[in-house]
């Protein structure tokens, strides 16, 4: 048991790292931006300045937490 | 030239090239003080292990529809980009450490030496396993960038070669200098690499989930241009409220 959940957090830290509201948001809006190119809009504006919005609330927020702790993940 | 197929070399070229500095380290560290059998023994099975995985899954992904690979592979490469990027933009205005070579090749150099001597199946085990462990999960992010690059717009060749010239380049580079590579400009190539990896992963996953892009493929040198510019005013503003933190004394 001991082995899955190190594994399962490996892959976590590994795709998600150590903001996981960033990749949520990005579900999201994948997501609306899918439902709205259904309904025949053409949105390819909106995951951009997703990106950028999320982006700079989650380094914000790091630079808040004023720790050096952005260490889960690659990059 | 279409634009995809250059900066997916670009990509694969410096994600490749930047990890295998940091294995390169490790693999020194350990190499100079316990000899150079054991970790270069490491160093080829890790090897083996990530050429198979991307000979089985590089294949494998592209019997998927190329919609919804575009739209997985391209919300993946979104989430992995932004952590390169967001890292980048963190250690570029100064909210986290560098990555120092000098210092981690000490690091490893001195855990080196006081590690036991444990010897099995004829090799070092810890100069094995530190070298093997290194390569292997600095090389897993390689490979989960050139999968994706090469399967989701049908350039896994490309990929591929880009990250093996990176390869080939660092070796040679580690061999000539005979140390860690310190020199390297880390935080500008994994700025890049995050860049790049945030502008495909948004192209893709919009492409899979539907969307048309204006200019199609040129697309994607605007999202560099666009992204490369939000974090550059970010790194302004957080420089700009970090020293506002600092003492004056501190500010020169």
């Amino acid at each position: 048991m001991k082995y899955i959940v190190a594994f399962g957090r490996f892959w976590w830290d590994f795709v998600v790292g150590d903001d996981w509201t960033v990749a949520a948001g990005l579900a999201l809006t994948l997501g609306a931006v899918g439902i709205l190119a259904h309904e025949g809009v053409n949105a390819w504006w909106l995951l951009p300045l997703t990106i950028a919005l999320l982006t700079a609330i989650s380094v914000w927020r790091q630079a808040s937490s004023s720790s050096d702790d952005a260490g889960a993940g690659p990059g | 030239m279409h634009t995809a197929p250059v900066l997916i070399a670009a990509g694969a070229f410096l994600a490749c090239a930047v990890e295998m500095v940091e294995a390169l380290t490790i693999v020194l560290g350990v190499g100079t003080v316990r000899g150079w059998r054991s970790p270069l023994i490491g160093v080829g099975a890790a090897v083996v292990v990530l050429a198979v995985l991307v000979a089985a899954l590089g294949p494998a992904l592209q019997q998927i529809p190329i919609d919804a690979l575009r739209l997985v592979v391209g919300g993946l490469l979104l989430v992995f980009g932004l952590q390169w990027l967001r890292k980048a933009i963190l250690r570029s205005s100064g909210f986290k450490a560098l990555h120092d070579e000098d210092e981690a090749f000490r690091r490893e150099r001195a855990e080196a030496e006081a590690a036991g001597d444990d010897r099995r199946a004829g090799l070092d085990w810890y100069a094995f396993t530190v070298a093997f462990k290194g390569v292997l999960l600095e090389g897993l992010e390689v490979v989960f960038i050139v999968i994706a690059f090469g399967s989701a717009h049908g350039h896994l060749a490309v990929a591929v070669l880009a990250a093996v010239a990176a390869l080939v380049v660092v070796v040679i580079a580690g061999v000539l200098a005979r140390g860690p590579l310190e020199q390297v400009p880390e935080n500008t190539i994994k700025f890049a690499v995050g860049l790049l990896l945030t502008s495909f992963g948004c192209f893709w996953g919009a492409e899979g989930a539907g969307v048309e892009w204006p200019g199609d493929e040129l697309s994607l040198l605007a999202l560099v241009a666009f992204f490369g510019a939000w974090s550059w005013l970010l790194v302004r503003a957080l420089r700009r409220r970090r020293l506002a933190y600092l003492p004056m004394g501190a500010r020169a």
